[in-house]
């Protein structure tokens, strides 16, 4: 279990186990027949975590999906909630105690927060009086084993709550599942932050881990590097449209907690199929990382080489290669020809969607927005966009993007825009854009000259001088856009190729630089245009491991020999997309390194503009 | 000889040792003073009642004084309660006083007050005649017989909960004598009346047992429970000493002492002997009828100890024990047995002589055992130098084995170390072996520490290697509590004092230190020490306690734990008032963001309060306009809305004030439209509702809006094209297709028709669309073909690679055909 894997991935089932575990000696706590009330968004996480049999065996009647709209809930005399912290679910809950109080239901409660019970929650239960009839608990849940390498924290709301509404408590939440990871896979040498949150991570890290050093065993060492990666520091990846496979396949359908629901347009049957998405489908595997002009291609040549297999049956000579062939060949073909149908039908789908719709005039636009390029007419499409009254969420991501890479938008335009925006989708847009300017990913030209984000105040300063953007300079010092126009999208050879050879993810390239440069020395040029700046820090010591001395520049050397400083664990706050991770994983392929992406949740343009836009009156 | 001082009881050997020369010896005459020894090797009280010895009646009240076991003063004090009818010491060495009216008062070894709590109303009204304190399975119990000769009985000290025994039937006159018995988790009183005895219990029971006793009697005048609670003595009025097991079941055997008067003290040595005090003879008397007699020379005190019995006299502090097996073994002259002849072995290889072979080759195949008895009886012996050649012939006798574990020989050494240490008269505790393995190590060291030892305890941890979250830390932190009580010295030097010592140490808690300097009345002190806490979490609720609420407000942030800060934010919110707490907050970013994220969920309308004090009416504003969404009332939305409104203003964003005039002049149109047409409008957007109203054939009110909102013209035209092409309404666009000229061009007008499905119309707009779009507009309507042969024409090279792009598989024909044409124009 200590040393790495065969591949060199730290085992992350540990991870898994531990949660099995914990979560069981929890429901123990409560013996007898009890029923579950679970969080919506704690229901594909505890899923991955324990089965529903197990479930069963340990007494849970029945499961429910917590609705805070419902004011009495029935069901038999224990209950168990397992939620995350929030004032209105504790509300809610004590709505259910209190309308069983008033019938005389005698039934014991139990809270399960996860991963932390917090005291606001705490005292709205003691304001509404029922903090006598409950039993409060804790379930550490942090990192959920989405893959091999990747692990999520389920937490969506990180990027409102943490860069909108400056609420730190789940920056707790991440120190804490970097000291539990490293509780089990030994204490990481090298640290390198990105930004404001990750600076904060660190340090609230270095305090937990000082608390508690007397406890852990530090002795192995799985991972070699962590990179904390504020979201804030990169807006603009996020919001490019995704054209790898896996990318698709969560902006078409959504991929949650690394499972995926296709309908029946796709299966071609009457009902739905679930689908966990992860690297022990081998057909997924392999087409999960292409760039979706070449998924179809190869599916079809898989769908051959199966039919060729399929065929096998009629050269089958004797019975025994005949009953070999039904017990072992053909039940695994069957397998692979239904998943197969899935991802071609799938293909099918988001082929359709995109030949539809002007969806090459769209990318189109968000290329030369990336470019800087040919500003009118971006401007004017957007508008169409608006007059034609397009997908809101489509026609608000171009307007993300012209404001991120122009340093926002000029006030005439941004006026304009607004106006356009809120005239075709509702009144109740105007918040949305009241939060967009405070996350600084729309803003007017003005007001970034004069206050807020501090992305701005650096670019205004920088714009003065250079006449050029903060976006367009990180292009250009980090030639972000390729000069080629020719990409081989097969075979490719840089990271760009996740957008078509268009653009090369600046989260992505700021991990390279920073690997090979083993730091952010001769960066200052880069680094002064990322908010919330950088930092590093070296945690191995010279007593421990006498390969590895304590200087940066001269570990540089030494770490190569080691094959765990080869691990490198990149954490992004405020979540990341899938096209992110296939970038990373191409440059690990191509570095010799082995990525390990951590996020707070998985993302997409989609979900991210939401998760901040203001819901409609209903 | 090591048998010289060897006394036979029967079969088996007494053994009294002096343990310490007492250091009290030109002061105190332990005849005039009223003695009580705490067990294991405890502190000893003296109580001096002078109105006792007196012969003339005095008021002074008594003096109490503490020694050690080897008679160092501790503490000393005059009583100033009422008065003393017995004391004793608790299992934690503190003691206990009871006094006549039932009242325990409770005292630590220095005579520091600690508590106090009594024994009842009824013990209280009518007086306690007798009072035994005795050892329970809680801890220590106290019992008092009342005059009315009812007993009451409390099993823990710490834990006072008082329990009435049964009555005894008949009873009309004090017990000649009573004893607690403590078996099986129960307490239960023997109480003597006349020749029966009567055993009552907590659930009202009681049993009444006349123990088989040869001689007649009348009364049974003493009684004494062995350490365990196990065995039983008693003495009766003919003289005659009864032993048996302590449920009356068995007696070993009656011992007539021809005395008349009972013993001043009737104990148990051990759980082998009895033992009767008469003034300075002292008799011991074994299960088997033998006994053994000694003579002082000076009054003593009898302690009992669990493997033993300490005598305390004027000049000395003796140990009268039972010679252990083991020791016996090996000593017991010509003894066969594999210790005696490895410690004789060991004897002659000192002396160099050869005899040592000899020896060593007898017990050859019995070498294991020969080892450890040396190293049992080793730990047995008090004296060092006799515990010595012992430990030395094991050594001897271990090198012969090859695969012995030597851990056995190492613990041995240490706990010896360690013991002669605190037998040291310095310190002053006389625990033998066997009582270490009863009363554990953890446990002497806080003994250690109760009696402020610290630095031996210190010693002793680093020494047995005990980790320091255990040892060394947690007496640091006791010294650190005793530090705070030293009034004399000033805050800063005991707080840098603390800290030099304590450092960074794992498992010290500089929380619960200032707590205890709160306790002490030293908040000043206490906010010193807190700053060397590491844990925010255990920080910042002390702080509030001390009313430091900035303090902790900050360190709470500081943390970057926010559940500290709303701790602290709650906390504050509650304690103050409205404004003086927004004042609090405001030059805190990070509170003052939690706080708002609080009220966001909890309070609205103070988070709006808090904007407006702060003058931020764009958030103000943006609060209002969310707020509106949750009413229900149109008229209230609206009024919500102008506040709004208002607060734009304020905040001069020209932009956010417009759009909310507008929206309120939408939602009175909408409801209007919605009472007139009644069909749904209400929460539309604008471009939604003129699209709704043209789908419904209103183009008059759609216009009206039009005009009404300024909305542009080619939002108008592809809105209301494509309105027109969803409802069918081809009649309706042709006629608006010819009107002004569209701003959207012809080709909006093909798009929509191709879009429904109607390409008869579209080819109707086709012919007026301009030639740069033709192309594009053919493709659209699926005229591939056509549009390929217009590109051919236009000699357009791009156009026709786009027409190529939208060929699928079924147009095969059509890509060779515009390969040929491509062909064609590159040729010329």
């Amino acid at each position: 279990m200590a040393a790495p894997s065969v591949k060199g991935f730290p085992d992350f089932q540990r991870l898994k186990i531990l949660a099995k575990d914990e979560f069981t000696s929890l429901l123990d706590q409560m013996p007898g027949r009890k029923d579950l009330v679970i969080d919506g968004e704690l229901m594909k996480p505890l899923d991955r975590i324990a089965s529903v049999s197990l479930l069963k065996q340990r007494g849970v009647d029945k499961i429910f999906k917590f609705d805070s709209s419902l004011k009495s809930m029935h069901g038999c005399e224990q209950r168990i909630y397992l939620v995350r912290p929030r004032m209105t679910t504790m509300k809610a809950i004590a709505d259910h105690i209190n309308s069983d109080r008033n019938i005389n239901f005698k039934r014991k409660y139990s809270i399960i927060f996860v991963p932390r019970k917090l005291h606001t929650c705490l005292s709205v239960l003691e304001y509404e009086g029922v903090m006598g009839c409950v039993t409060v608990s804790e379930f550490q849940l942090d990192f959920v084993p989405l893959d091999k390498d990747v692990l999520s924290l389920e937490l969506p709301e990180f990027l409102k709550s943490f860069y909108l509404e400056n609420d730190q408590t789940w920056i707790h939440t991440v120190a804490k599942s970097l000291v539990r990871l490293q509780a089990l896979s030994g204490e990481i040498g090298h640290v390198y932050c990105i930004g404001r949150g990750a600076k904060m991570v660190n340090d609230l890290m270095n305090f937990l881990m000082k608390r508690n050093s007397s406890e852990q065993d530090f002795s192995r060492h799985e991972i070699g590097s962590l990179i904390l990666i504020d979201r804030d520091v990169d807006y603009v990846t996020p919001l490019c449209s995704q054209l790898t496979y896996e990318g698709l396949l969560d902006e078409t359908f959504g991929i949650k907690c690394g499972t995926i629901e296709f309908g029946p347009e796709v299966t071609g049957k009457q009902q739905s199929a679930k689908l966990l998405l992860n690297s022990d489908d081998a057909i997924f595997e392999d087409v999960r990382n292409r760039h979706f002009s070449n998924v179809l291609g190869y599916l079809s040549s898989k769908a051959k080489s199966l039919q060729q297999d399929f065929d096998k049956r009629h050269g089958l000579k004797s019975v025994g290669d005949m009953k070999d062939f039904v017990a072992n060949e053909l039940r695994r073909l069957k397998e692979q020809k239904s998943v197969l149908a899935n991802h071609i039908g799938a293909c099918e789908q988001i082929l359709g969607k995109k030949t539809k719709g002007g969806f090459e005039d769209y990318l189109q636009t968000e290329h030369s927005l990336l470019e800087g390029s040919g500003l009118r007419d971006n401007v004017n499409f957007i508008e169409e966009l608006l007059f034609k009254q397009d997908n809101m969420l489509k026609t608000l991501k171009l307007i993300c993007l012209l404001s991120l890479t122009q340093n926002g938008i000029s006030p005439q335009t941004y006026k304009s825009l607004k106006t356009q925006y809120l005239q075709s989708h509702g009144f109740e847009q105007l918040v949305t854009f009241s939060n967009l300017k405070s996350l600084g990913i729309v803003t007017d030209q003005e007001t970034g000259s004069q206050a807020g984000t501090p992305l701005n105040k650096v670019a205004s300063g920088m714009a003065a001088m250079t006449r050029r953007s903060t976006f367009q300079s990180l292009c250009k010092k980090l030639s972000l856009i390729p000069k080629s126009d020719d990409i081989d999208l097969k075979n490719p050879t840089d990271m760009s190729y996740v957008f078509s050879g268009a653009y090369t993810p600046l989260s992505c390239k700021l991990v390279e630089q920073v690997l090979t440069r083993g730091g952010f020395t001769g960066m200052e040029e880069i680094t002064k245009y990322l908010p919330g700046g950088v930092h590093s820090e070296n945690h191995v010591k010279a007593s421990k491991d006498h390969s590895t001395p304590v200087k940066d520049k001269s570990g540089k050397s030494a770490r190569q020999d080691r094959p765990v400083s080869k691990v490198v664990l990149v954490y992004f706050l405020g979540g990341c997309t899938y096209s992110e991770i296939t970038a990373l994983r191409f440059l690990g392929k191509l570095k010799g390194y082995i990525f390990v992406i951590a996020t707070t949740a998985i993302i997409n343009s989609s979900t991210m503009l939401e998760s901040v836009m203001e819901k409609p009156p209903i | 000889m090591a048998t010289a001082d060897w006394n036979p009881l029967g079969e088996i050997y007494y053994k009294k040792c002096e343990v310490y020369s007492m250091g009290w010896s030109d002061i105190v005459d332990i005849s005039k003073f009223e003695v009580s020894a705490a067990p294991y090797g405890g502190p000893i009280a003296l109580l001096k009642d002078e109105s006792k010895t007196a012969r003339v009646q005095v008021s002074t009240k008594p003096i109490i004084t503490v020694f050690t076991a080897a008679g160092k003063q501790i503490s000393q004090m005059r009583w100033n309660s009422g008065s003393i009818h017995k004391m004793g010491w608790s299992h934690t060495e503190d003691l206990l006083f009871v006094q006549d009216d039932g009242v325990v008062l409770v005292y630590d070894m220095f005579l520091t007050f600690k508590k106090t709590f009594g024994m009842g109303q009824e013990a209280k009204d009518v007086k306690v005649i007798d009072c035994k304190i005795f050892s329970s399975y809680q801890g220590t119990g106290i019992a008092v017989l009342t005059s009315t000769y009812r007993v009451f009985i409390i099993n823990s000290v710490d834990d006072p909960r008082i329990r009435r025994l049964a009555e005894v039937p008949g009873l009309s006159s004090a017990p000649s004598s009573w004893a607690v018995i403590n078996l099986d988790r129960q307490s239960r009183a023997l109480i003597a009346k006349g020749s029966e005895l009567c055993l009552i219990d907590q659930g009202g029971q009681y049993q009444v047992q006349t123990p088989d006793v040869s001689t007649e009697v009348t009364q049974f005048l003493a009684m004494s429970l062995s350490f365990n609670n196990r065995c039983l003595a008693m003495f009766t009025d003919k003289g005659v000493i009864w032993i048996g097991s302590s449920d009356l079941q068995k007696k070993y055997c009656e011992f007539n002492t021809k005395s008349p008067t009972p013993p001043q003290q009737l104990s148990w040595c051990g759980a082998g002997a009895v033992v009767g005090l008469w003034g300075n003879m002292m008799l011991v008397v074994g299960p088997d009828k033998d006994w053994i007699n000694f003579n002082f020379d000076n009054p003593v005190h009898l302690v009992e100890e669990e493997d033993g019995l300490r005598i305390i006299g004027k000049y000395q502090h003796e140990f009268l024990y039972k010679v252990p097996e083991v020791t016996e073994k090996i000593f017991k002259i010509g003894s066969m047995e594999p210790g005696a002849m490895l410690f004789e072995a060991s004897k002659e290889f000192y002396k160099g002589s050869q005899k040592a072979d000899e020896y060593i080759r007898i017990i050859k195949d019995k070498l294991e055992i020969a080892v450890s008895q040396c190293i049992e009886a080793a730990g047995h012996e008090i004296d060092p130098a006799k515990q010595k050649p012992l430990l030395r012939a094991a050594a001897f006798g271990k090198c012969f084995l090859t695969d012995y574990n030597p851990e056995a020989y190492v613990n041995m050494c240490q706990m010896l170390r360690v013991l002669n240490q605190v037998r040291n008269h310095v310190i002053g505790i006389p625990l033998t072996y066997s009582q270490l393995q009863h009363l554990s190590m953890p446990i002497l060291i806080d003994r250690l520490v109760l009696r402020k030892l610290f630095y031996y305890a210190v010693k002793i941890c680093q020494y047995l290697k005990i980790a320091d979250a255990e040892g060394a830390s947690r007496i640091l932190a006791h010294w650190a509590c005793y530090k705070v009580q030293q009034k004399n010295e000033d805050d800063e030097t005991i707080a840098r004092a603390i800290n030099q010592k304590l450092g960074d140490t794992p498992g010290i808690s500089y929380s619960d230190i200032a707590n205890h300097a709160l306790e002490e009345g030293r908040p000043d002190l206490a906010t010193r020490l807190l700053d060397f806490e590491p844990r925010a979490g255990q920080q910042v609720p002390l702080l509030m306690k001390m009313h430091k609420d900035n303090i902790a407000l900050s360190k709470a942030i500081e943390s970057g734990d926010t559940d500290l800060v709303y701790t602290v934010l709650l906390h504050l919110k509650e304690s103050m008032n409205q404004g003086e707490f927004f004042m609090a907050i405001r030059n805190m970013p990070i509170a003052y963001a939690l706080f708002i994220q609080y009220c966001r969920q909890q309070n609205r309308k103070l988070m709006e309060d808090l904007f407006y004090q702060e003058d931020n009416f764009q958030e103000e504003g943006t609060c209002k306009v969310v707020n509106s969404f949750n009413e229900d009332r149109m008229e209230d939305r609206i009024e919500e809305l102008k506040l709004a409104q208002a607060c734009f203003t304020k905040a001069k964003n020209e932009f956010a004030k417009v759009q909310t005039e507008e929206q309120i002049k939408l939602l009175k149109y909408q409801q209007r439209l919605e009472e007139e047409m009644n069909r749904p409008y209400l929460n539309l957007s604008l471009h939604q509702t003129i699209y709704r109203l043209t789908l419904a054939n209103n183009h008059k009110v759609a216009e009206q809006l039009r005009k009404e909102f300024k909305v542009p013209d080619r939002r108008f035209w592809w809105l209301k094209i494509n309105a027109l092409g969803e409802c069918g309404d081809w009649v309706e666009l042709e006629r608006f297709s010819k009107g002004k000229k569209a701003p959207v061009g012809m080709e909006a007008f093909v798009e929509v028709c191709a879009k429904h499905g109607n390409m008869k119309e579209a080819m109707k707009y086709l012919v007026k669309v301009s030639p740069e779009q033709k192309v594009k507009c053919l493709v659209k309507v699926g005229e591939r073909k056509k549009a390929a042969e217009t590109a051919f024409e236009n000699k357009n090279e791009e156009e026709l690679s786009y027409v190529l792009s939208k060929c699928g598989p079924s147009d095969k024909q059509l890509v060779d055909t515009i390969r040929g044409m491509k062909q064609q124009m590159s040729r010329r």
